[in-house]
């Protein structure tokens, strides 16, 4: 599966879309959840959360394991996906439409400092050997 | 350098995701677990189990030797090609492993023991041999390849295949096996369903695999594996009991004959044992995901006690969270307990497992 250019990517395997409105929208990467497998649970963080940079903030389980999400930047969460915790699935069918929640930036500049699909790409493919 | 059965290629062809297994490079999963899963309880599913090793027993009064090797009585084996359950014990009462026994002849019992254990039972099996029987003949069989075929379609899906192990197979009871040509196959497995365990020569194995897929039997790995044993309620190796824990703390009771005149391997030392601890099933009522080693918790009489889930996960079946936990003997069904999942507690109920049989939901 080939990794959307328009995102970004943290090294954490979180992807952010940057919305027109300054939003942006969280989710996991395909990687990400082909290294898990199945998904069976999400726990998403609270609506007015405020986050931290690399701060834990969901939990994603799959059959086998359960993996820490971290906010790729800082800001407050001002949306979560709460459909999606009843279908965790979704995730391995298109993780990169399956978000997890939407934040508004404190520091938009993390943003331009996550990696792009070009680097993100080649952290995947270095991790596989 | 991991091992590798004869059906490592074809894994590979089938794009398994490959995992090391307690040394054996084995499938995870061609895709999806939880697709597998599903496919074992509603269909068929086949496995390759061929890192577990048949260990043939041969010679004069192998059942005298088994008599005192194991916890279960081998006498309760009097028709030819019935299997047996058994746990192998240390002196001390600690399981060394849970086996398979298949009664071919009075001079030919076959163990099936697990992957991760079978350099040890065999060291152990041949150290008894020699104090205890020692004209008789321990054979490890790696050069057979097993394959299990589960589900409700899986024997038909067989047949399919083998189309002349029909008449010695379709009158087998659980637990009981038959020899056609090449084929050793019993009616017995790991998933809660019905099928067929079945041993061949290794250099077969890839065409007879690739036959069952064309019958449209699924590959399932390991996870569907772990989940389908898990909800039928059935002791894996190494988490829910090992050398440190004893069957009658374990679940196993049931596969030990302390009534018999009989002494065997541990026989004393579970006669001496206080049960003071349980294995029982957990089903999770609040949302989250069970795992090994979470803490349980409670209170019962005013009493704080302590425990841990062996096994848990998610129940594809049940479309929650089940375990199997070992905790103290006063803690009934039907009780609520907390286990320690990160930061939270949650709430789980014990209940009587196994939690899925013949594709029902029995809890």
């Amino acid at each position: 599966m080939s990794i959307p250019t328009n995102l970004k990517y943290s090294k954490s395997h979180e992807w952010v879309k940057s919305e027109a409105d300054g939003t942006v929208t969280v989710g996991i990467t395909h990687h990400a959840q082909e290294l898990l497998g199945d998904m069976v649970f999400l726990e998403l963080p609270d609506v007015g959360r405020k986050l931290k940079q690399k701060e834990e903030c969901a939990v994603a389980e799959s059959v086998k394991a359960a993996a820490d999400v971290y906010s790729p930047i800082s800001g407050e969460v001002i949306e979560v996906n709460s459909p999606l915790v009843d279908e965790p699935g979704k995730i391995n069918e298109d993780a990169y439409s399956a978000w997890l929640f939407k934040m508004k930036p404190s520091n938009p500049a993390e943003i331009d400092a996550m990696l792009d699909a070009a680097a993100y790409t080649e952290l995947v493919e270095n991790e596989d050997h | 350098m991991l091992k590798m059965t004869p059906l490592n290629q074809a894994h590979r062809d089938m794009n398994a995701k490959m995992v090391d297994f307690g040394g054996w490079d084995m499938p995870l999963h061609y895709g999806s677990q939880l697709d597998e899963h599903h496919k074992v309880r509603q269909d068929a599913g086949m496995f390759d189990v061929s890192h577990m090793l048949p260990v043939d027993v041969k010679g004069n009064d192998v059942r005298g030797f088994l008599r005192q090797l194991v916890a279960n009585n081998v006498d309760k084996l009097t028709v030819s090609g019935k299997a047996l359950y058994s746990c192998m014990l240390t002196p001390q009462g600690g399981i060394i492993d849970d086996l398979i026994i298949y009664f071919l002849s009075e001079d030919w019992f076959r163990i099936v023991v697990n992957a991760g254990t079978a350099d040890k039972d065999l060291a152990w099996m041949l150290k008894q041999r020699d104090a205890l029987a020692p004209s008789l003949e321990i054979t490890p069989r790696r050069d057979l390849a097993m394959v299990a075929v589960q589900g409700p379609n899986a024997r038909a899906k067989v047949w399919q295949v083998i189309p002349n192990s029909q008449a010695a197979t379709e009158e087998l009871k659980p637990f009981q096996s038959a020899i056609v040509g090449d084929y050793f196959i019993a009616r017995t497995g790991y998933t809660g369903e019905d099928g067929f365990e079945i041993m061949l020569p290794a250099a077969n194995a890839t065409a007879f695999w690739n036959a069952l897929c064309d019958a449209r039997v699924a590959p399932a790995g390991l996870g569907a594996r772990d989940t389908l044993r898990l909800e039928a309620g059935m002791n894996l190796y190494g988490q829910d009991m090992d050398e440190t824990q004893n069957p009658l703390e374990s679940g196993l009771a049931w596969t030990v004959d302390l009534k018999s005149e009989r002494d065997f391997i541990g026989k004393q030392a579970l006669l001496d044992t206080k049960v003071a601890q349980q294995l029982v099933g957990l089903v999770l009522i609040d949302r989250g995901v069970l795992r090994g080693h979470q803490e349980v918790i409670g209170e019962k009489d005013g009493v704080e006690y302590k425990g841990e889930i062996t096994s848990g996960g998610f129940s594809p079946t049940m479309n929650q969270s089940i375990a199997l936990a070992r905790i103290p003997v006063q803690i009934a069904v039907g009780d609520e307990v907390s286990v320690v999942v990160r930061d939270k507690k949650l709430r789980a109920k014990v209940v009587k497992y196994p939690f899925v049989r013949n594709g029902k939901v029995l809890v």
